[in-house]
């Protein structure tokens, strides 16, 4: 194994359950230095799992791990100086303030004396919590306490930075605001972050590079676009002038892939050959005169890659339970 | 570590004072029972063998085992609170030592319990308490009364980490009341009639918690009752540090 100094290098993982439950199942992964490394899988795949024993906080069963060049079972304080975790379900005090948690963080993560109050509030500062900073946390919004639960990993100035989840349960405004946070630290102060969700569109858009993981296995790896490209073929959707010619269009379509979900009036395939057939379904189209109102081009998504790599659907589907993170 | 000492019994101190609902009845419902018995038992001085002519003086060891039944659901609770919230994990993460947040909690708890204490006393001297063994036996109650409260808040540090519940630490408080109940509290040992009373409250460690109290106030100096007090309280100090101590130790599981 190389060292990297503020990377992921992960070798056959795995972690078992009581029960011989493998929640995760022997994986591998490379997280390169300041990229966003996204752990997209759904509920109980073993996102939760891995991040626990990358943060020296669940001993593997088998395989080894180094996180910042440090083995995460035999250097755990190493790996620990080096790392900032948010873990799931931002575990906050409900009777301490803000400030108070950032005094407590920044004194046990050996901050000198006269430099906490200072590094804490320009933390607060820095995730808008600033003027929230002396109420209690119990009285947050779940969005409040995701932005002081990353200001409280970052009071060691962490090289990687571990977010298990970190926008779960978050509105669509608190969501893009925790995004912009997390782009701007890989971006702008360099730090390595390993991201897991279960939301598509936030691997879309923060990760430098995705692995899906399904039942404790990583079954697809890659840039967003690579993954894309890889499996997901453009979806194309056509809508006929004249209601009843839809069978028809549709027939025509199903020569060239397979039929997908459709609006209305319109049929869609999924494009066997990719845009390069384009030009001859036009040209079908017209040979047997079905003329066209609506013709659009879908370009693949993550989820056309989870169903292709698992067979279902990521989102929407059956949530199951991650088991629980207790040692076997 | 005596940093991240007085951190975590800060945040202990500052979690207790923002739940009044902990604080007052731990300090007040000792005193409501002094108070009550006091008036209604007073004729119990006049039985023969009785140690004392006031039953004030008598009772008044009461509180100083029974405030420490509340810092023990305080501990307990704060620390259930941590392994159910993930709060744990979040102080794992840290260089933090483990003793440190035992200590801490600990420390932060029986600061709540010497102030319960000096209250206790200050009612108690208020309302014609005499104290036997002089200014030196208030030096004596006190460090007995915070070893006391140590072995309580650790056995429910002890609970807490243990069930990772809260509700399983305030499980554990009626059991202890009731050893409270069936102990030497109302009267001497030697003058319980009940025969199997006295047998439970002969072998029930709480009574020799409040024989070693009573008779600072009551008889002054006397070596068996003070050396029985500090033992059994040491004793189950001991057992509930170390338990606790092992608990965390699998709780807060790190590589």
């Amino acid at each position: 194994m190389t060292q990297l100094p503020n990377g992921i290098e992960v070798e056959g993982l795995v972690r078992g359950f009581k029960g011989g439950v493998r929640a995760v199942d022997g994986i591998d992964l490379v997280v390169e230095p300041g990229e966003i490394y996204g752990f997209l899988g759904p509920n109980g795949a073993g996102k939760s799992t891995t991040v626990l024993m990358l943060t020296t906080l669940l001993p593997p069963t088998s395989g080894t791990a180094r996180v910042a060049g440090h083995d995460i079972v035999r250097a755990g304080a190493q790996v620990r100086r080096e790392i900032g975790a948010a873990l799931q379900e931002a575990a906050l005090d409900p009777l301490l303030t803000g400030r108070e948690h950032m005094r407590l963080q920044t004194a046990l993560q050996g901050v000198p004396k006269a430099e906490r109050r200072a590094r804490g509030d320009a933390l607060l500062e820095r995730v808008g919590l600033i003027d929230a900073a002396d109420r209690k946390v119990g009285g947050y919004s779940g969005g409040m306490k995701r932005r002081l639960d990353l200001a409280l990993a970052l009071v060691h100035h962490p090289r990687i930075l571990f977010l298990d989840e970190p926008t779960t349960g978050l509105d669509p405004q608190s969501r893009s605001e925790m995004w912009q946070e997390v782009a701007h630290l890989a971006r702008e102060d360099g730090v390595t972050v390993f991201l897991t969700t279960q939301y598509l569109e936030e691997a879309d858009v923060l990760a430098d590079r995705i692995a899906i993981i399904d039942h404790g296995l990583i079954v697809a790896r890659g840039t967003p676009a690579e993954l894309k490209a890889e499996i997901g073929r453009p979806s194309l959707e056509v809508k006929p002038a004249e209601r009843e010619d839809r069978d028809a269009v549709a027939a025509v379509l199903s020569r060239f892939g397979t039929p997908v979900t459709a609006p209305p009036g319109a049929a869609a395939v999924r494009l066997r050959g990719g845009v390069d057939e384009l030009p001859e379904i036009v040209r079908t189209l017209d040979g047997e005169a079905l003329s066209v109102v609506d013709f659009r081009l879908h370009a693949p998504t993550l989820d056309d890659v989870f169903l292709a790599k698992t067979g279902r659907k990521l989102e929407g589907g059956e949530p199951a339970a991650e088991p629980e993170a207790v040692p076997a | 570590m005596s940093g991240q000492v007085l951190e975590l019994a800060r945040r202990s101190l500052l979690q207790t004072l923002r739940q009044p609902a902990l604080v007052v009845p731990s300090i007040v419902f000792p005193l409501v029972l002094v108070a009550v018995t006091s008036g209604g038992l007073e004729s119990a001085t006049s039985l023969p063998g009785f140690p004392s002519d006031s039953y004030l003086d008598f009772i008044i060891a009461v509180p100083f085992i029974q405030g420490p039944l509340f810092a023990m659901i305080n501990a307990g609770s704060s620390l259930a609170r941590d392994v159910e919230t993930g709060f744990l994990k979040r102080l794992a993460m840290t260089p933090m030592q483990r003793a440190a947040l035992l200590i801490g909690q600990l420390a932060g708890v029986m600061a709540v319990a010497l102030l319960s204490s000096l209250v206790y006393l200050a009612v108690g001297f208020a309302f014609g308490m005499h104290m036997e063994a002089g200014p030196l036996g208030v030096v004596a109650l006190l460090a007995l009364a915070m070893l006391i409260a140590l072995a309580f808040a650790s056995l429910g540090a002890l609970v807490g980490l243990r069930s990772g519940s809260g509700e399983a630490v305030q499980g554990f408080f009626p059991l202890f009341f009731v050893l409270l109940f069936l102990s030497s509290m109302y009267l001497p040992r030697p003058l319980i009639e009940q025969d199997w009373f006295r047998t439970v409250a002969t072998y029930n460690p709480v009574s020799y918690l409040i024989e070693g109290i009573r008779s600072l106030i009551v008889t002054g100096w006397d070596g068996e009752a003070i050396l029985l007090g500090f033992g059994v309280a040491a004793a189950m100090a001991a057992l509930g540090v170390f338990g606790a101590a092992a608990a965390l130790r699998t709780r807060l599981v790190r590589t």
